[in-house]
């Protein structure tokens, strides 16, 4: 199935919204009931094409948020003060609106739980959506795999999914989660407060000994930096993915 | 005997290109000719439009450009540089 | 009819500078970063800019050789085939003219080469008479490795692409031939006046 899956040739369908779910005061989810999908892995993402009145278009790349288990496909849009793109869809869009999209796109940086683990998963910012895929993943098919998630993030208001995220680390199925809030901590916080690097990573993350599969996604200095660090530390580079957001174009 | 024999038309890879370019391009593995090291396409560098005129694909290890996809209104120009090759896994056909 | 997104409107495209924007584009007030590759960090002691080519003599000029050339300040319009313009930009920089002065040659064509290994094609007649310079500063500052520093190429009249970023020098050809972004689809002269962005436009 999976297979056939990455052999489809990629067309334009148009989806239906039918849920906009608040993330943050910047972030909004998109839930639509998209014709045909033809399933995905957790980590893809898919085009979203926007078209003007006048027919001018633009198209960016968002990751797919929901589980292959969802019937419903979700992204999380964060909004960016003078984008283009990520204003429309975390503001003007309208449940019952439609958006032209295709995908699902990208068999490189996927997890599925046949992969096993232990997973380590480390999100800047809006780079958790895929690994949130994952880890809805895992938690819809109930499994025990060991993961650990590290997302960092510039205040507690601005993690995205977090009270899923605390819900999912209370259900005792191996997930453990730690945040590192780099600009701005709640009263009395005793977590991470800096930006990811070689220390947090020895401290947090598996040790090298038990081969952890290593997903990595967000802003392209934070992944190139922390992909460094995990090769200093002694990861194989082979089991380290990562997905850069890039100055994404909004 | 020459080789004339032997050369088929342009449409006779067509089945050979479709599998190439309706497969997921992620996942194939590519070479670079200036330095030999040999990557899956998702952990070489790109550099995507609108943050460039085109779609830059660059070698992880020695930044050389791989690839370069250029999309006009009506057509896609996909140009090779210093991809020496680049292989796509199928399902076993038995 | 094909689809149309409601409610999506785009960027801002201000159709009341009437006839300053070329066709297609839209104003920008920012400052996009555009690249192909990661970015060059050539310190001044190591730069030089070299003509070379169909020349009699190469000519080469050291940082300091540059900077105690004559400059200019420039304001222009530029337009990125990104479809972005952006008015009244204002650049510090040495004239073609007082460049291609030093050298010899009865080549038509020239081909900039730069830091990073990105090559862009123009006629001899786009580079001289007062058209374009390599300019060293923007908006009164040294020009940032973002956008090209130490120097980059400056030819307002053209499409963006051919203001190469991290220009190293030009070399000089009888027969036009396409740079990087020409040999990959764009147009061999990119004149945003008459819409050239790829090739067979």
């Amino acid at each position: 199935m999976v297979g056939a899956a990455v052999q489809r040739r990629l067309t334009w369908r148009t989806a239906d919204v039918a849920e906009l779910l608040d993330e943050t005061s910047s972030a909004r989810s998109v839930v639509m009931i998209v014709p045909d999908w033809p399933g995905h892995q957790a980590g893809q993402h898919l085009d979203v094409r926007l078209t003007a009145a006048d027919g001018y278009q633009a198209q960016r790349s968002y990751s797919i948020a929901s589980p292959p288990e969802s019937e419903r496909i979700a992204i999380t849009v964060e909004r960016i003060d003078d984008g283009e793109v990520s204003p429309f869809l975390a503001g003007e869009l309208r449940i019952g609106d439609r958006l032209e999209l295709r995908g699902p796109i990208g068999g490189y940086f996927v997890w599925d739980v046949s992969l096993g683990g232990p997973i380590l998963l480390i999100a800047g910012g809006s780079g958790v959506c895929p690994l949130m895929a994952m880890l809805r993943h895992r938690a819809a098919r109930r499994s025990v795999v060991p993961a650990r998630l590290l997302y960092s993030a510039r205040s507690f208001d601005d993690v995205i999914y977090r009270d899923e995220i605390d819900r999912l680390a209370a259900d005792r199925s191996g997930l453990e989660v730690a945040y590192t809030l780099t600009r701005a901590q709640p009263e009395g916080w005793s977590g991470y407060d800096r930006r990811i690097d070689s220390a947090m990573l020895a401290d947090f993350g598996w040790s090298t000994a038990e081969r952890p599969l290593i997903f990595v996604c967000g802003p392209t200095p934070l992944v190139e930096s922390v992909a460094e660090s995990l090769v200093q530390l002694g990861h194989e580079p082979a089991r380290i993915k990562t997905e850069r957001f890039g100055p994404t174009g909004g | 005997m020459d080789g004339a024999h032997l050369k088929l038309d342009g449409n006779a890879m067509a089945g050979v290109m479709q599998e190439l370019f309706v497969g997921d391009i992620t996942a194939a593995r590519g070479a670079c000719a200036a330095c030999g090291s040999i990557a899956v396409m998702g952990e070489q560098h790109a550099f995507m439009y609108p943050l460039s005129p085109g779609a830059v694909l660059r070698c992880a290890g020695c930044e050389s450009v791989l690839m370069v996809v250029v999309r006009t209104r009506t057509r896609v120009r996909i140009g090779f540089r210093d991809l020496a090759w680049i292989e796509v896994s199928q399902p076993p056909t038995t | 009819m094909s689809f149309v997104t409601r409610g999506f409107k785009g960027r801002p495209r201000d159709r009341s500078v009437g006839d300053r924007l070329p066709p297609g584009q839209y104003l920008e007030r920012g400052f996009p970063v555009l690249s192909t590759g990661p970015t060059p960090h050539t310190p001044p002691a190591d730069w030089t800019f070299s003509i070379t080519g169909e020349v009699d003599d190469v000519k080469s000029w050291t940082w300091k050789e540059f900077r105690d050339l004559p400059s200019e300040s420039i304001t222009r319009d530029i337009h990125c085939v990104t479809k972005w313009s952006k008015f009244d930009t204002h650049w510090q920089g040495v004239s073609l003219d007082t460049l291609l002065e030093e050298v010899d040659s009865a080549a038509e064509y020239a081909m900039a080469f730069c830091d990073g290994g990105y090559t862009t094609n123009l006629p001899l007649e786009d580079l001289t008479g007062g058209k374009a310079w390599i300019a060293f500063a923007y908006d009164g500052q040294p020009l940032d490795p973002e956008h090209g520093g130490p120097a980059r190429l400056l030819v307002p009249h053209r499409y963006f692409w051919k203001s190469a970023k991290w220009v190293r020098g030009l070399q000089l050809m009888n027969d036009d031939a396409p740079g990087f972004w020409e040999t990959y689809g764009y147009h061999m002269y990119g004149d945003p006046w008459l819409e050239q962005r790829y090739s067979g436009d």
